[in-house]
């Protein structure tokens, strides 16, 4: 053979080789941190951890249910708040592709995402937490509805403008008004890519410190009630993990767990989603 | 003396200036079917979508002149009513990706809120699908979802969806030009055979397919409806030059 043709089989060769190590070395971090994870979190994880309280300071034993409680309430509170907005904010966007009104809303939603969460924090507390006068589930919420807000506006605009525009022309050529068209065509023909964006939304906010520290607070207690502060599983984790107490950091690695398992699910259920109802056009 | 359904008369329409329809006078005449034909960018459809006033949705257009469908004069009623009375199929077979084919086919009903028995939507629905040649091959699976039926069984699925409105007339951008030859032979039969009952406007820019299936031929050239008349008139004496050399394939 030709050497030139030799080398440049081999110089093909060494690139192909070089993008599958580097597409592996991304998967090195993730992997590593798995690992860890369920090697040091998998061992703490019983009955009584998923099910009891934190025992007082000294004792051994104890659970993580009240934060387990607290995470699920954040998210229920932030989706309620964001979801709404979100979606039609989305469907606005896509429906109107230029307009003063709609440049604007479109660059305070990228602004919105380059935020840094503290500051989100920040922000709830001077509304919220000050408002009331108590740190509260309310305020946390908001603040983690806040960073959703974001990234359910842009996939429900992405999910829209890939729904073909003879889709609406059907519908209003039927006589059916802006609104009904909206909701009961073009909607639910992008339901979806919506479910997903806001799946993928929760993950992402499910696993917030920083914006809940002066919001939700944390608590040892149960609480259910949105007006009184709230633990969450990256609260506890950060508390228990700061603390000097060796048998709390093994508390943490539980709860990490936990947080990764429940993030982890969300992520699989949505691309579950995304594949079972994809809608045909 | 024949009535006609739609009187369209000194119709003008432009795009953000640019003039697409020009000073247009034509009567669409009832239970026939009327082409409307000539080369891209003729504003055919145009003219068609400013009938149903789908030309509303695109920002920057205006219209002058009148269009009537019987006495009611179509730019005076609210766009919501005037689509419910024309019913319109489309160039690429878009039924609603989400619905059955039962549900495509009464969705004009169903989306607009209009409550009707159960009995009654099996009616209606049995009907349409008939009248637009489905039935046979869809009546085993009504309720299962319209996009996995062929282009052009999709096609004649959003034909019988507008047939279910029972519109005084139908205007049709097209609707063969995404098909292949069978399927299109399929609808300009159908087309032949709804004629009894509908009336029909239908926008082509296949001269063929405008001598087989229309009574009336209507001409447009560069915005202008240069001629209109009966197809047999106009394909075997055209008054215009324009005409006779498009037909004959000098241009468009």
């Amino acid at each position: 053979m030709d050497a030139g043709i030799r080398f440049r089989i081999i110089k093909d060769r060494i690139f192909l080789g070089a993008v599958i190590l580097f597409s592996f070395m991304l998967l090195l971090p993730l992997l590593l941190i798995l690992y860890y994870i369920v090697v040091n979190g998998i061992g703490v994880i019983n009955w009584e951890f998923l099910t009891s309280l934190p025992r007082p300071m000294g004792e051994m034993g104890g659970g993580i249910i009240n934060s387990m409680v607290g995470t699920l309430m954040l998210v229920i509170v932030a989706s309620l708040f964001a979801i709404p907005p979100g979606v039609f904010a989305g469907i606005y966007l896509a429906e109107n592709k230029t307009g003063k009104l709609v440049n604007t809303v479109r660059m305070c939603v990228e602004i919105l995402q380059g935020i840094p969460s503290i500051v989100i924090g920040i922000i709830a507390y001077a509304w919220i937490v000050v408002t009331m006068g108590t740190f509260s589930a309310l305020s946390g919420g908001v603040a983690l509805a806040i960073m959703m807000l974001p990234v359910i506006v842009r996939s429900t605009e992405e999910t829209m403008k890939l729904i073909p525009d003879t889709l609406r022309e059907a519908s209003l050529a039927l006589g059916v008004p802006y609104s009904r068209t909206v909701l009961k065509v073009i909607v639910p023909a992008g339901v979806t890519g919506i479910l997903t964006g806001v799946l993928l939304g929760i993950a992402r906010i499910a696993g917030e410190t920083a914006p809940l520290l002066f919001t939700a607070f944390g608590s040892p207690f149960m609480n259910t009630n949105i007006f009184k502060p709230v633990d969450s599983l990256p609260l506890l984790i950060f508390n228990y993990a700061t603390s000097p107490y060796p048998h709390w950091h093994n508390l943490a690695w539980g709860a990490s767990f936990v947080l990764v398992v429940f993030v982890l699910g969300i992520n699989f259920f949505a691309k579950m989603v995304a594949r079972r109802w994809k809608v045909q056009f | 003396m024949e009535s006609s359904v739609l009187t369209i008369e000194d119709f003008c329409a432009h795009f953000s200036g640019n003039q697409v329809v020009n000073d247009v006078s034509m009567n669409v005449e009832d239970k026939k079917v009327t082409a409307l034909m000539g080369p891209s960018g003729c504003g055919k459809t145009t003219l068609l979508r400013c009938i149903n006033r789908m030309h509303e949705l695109i920002p920057g257009t205006g219209v002058s002149g009148t269009m009537k469908l019987h006495d009611d004069d179509l730019y005076s009623l609210n766009p919501i009513v005037v689509r419910k009375k024309i019913g319109m199929v489309f160039q690429r077979p878009n039924p609603f990706p989400t619905m059955s084919i039962y549900d495509n086919v009464i969705a004009g009903y169903t989306l607009n809120g209009i409550r009707i028995k159960r009995s009654e939507k099996d009616r209606i629905v049995e009907d349409a699908l008939k009248k637009a040649a489905l039935w046979n091959e869809v009546k085993e699976r009504l309720h299962r979802k319209g996009s996995f039926l062929s282009g052009g069984q999709q096609q004649r699925l959003c034909i019988a969806r507008a047939l279910a409105m029972n519109p005084d007339i139908m205007l049709m951008d097209e609707p063969t030009s995404a098909l292949d030859p069978k399927a299109t032979a399929h609808i300009e039969e159908l087309i032949t055979a709804l004629k009894k009952n509908v009336t029909i406007l239908l926008v082509t820019h296949n001269i063929a397919q405008a001598g087989r299936v229309s009574d009336f031929t209507a001409f447009m050239y560069l915005g202008d409806l240069v001629e209109f008349g009966t197809t047999e008139k106009l394909f075997t004496v055209p008054e215009d030059k324009r005409t006779e050399e498009y037909l004959s394939g000098k241009f468009g």
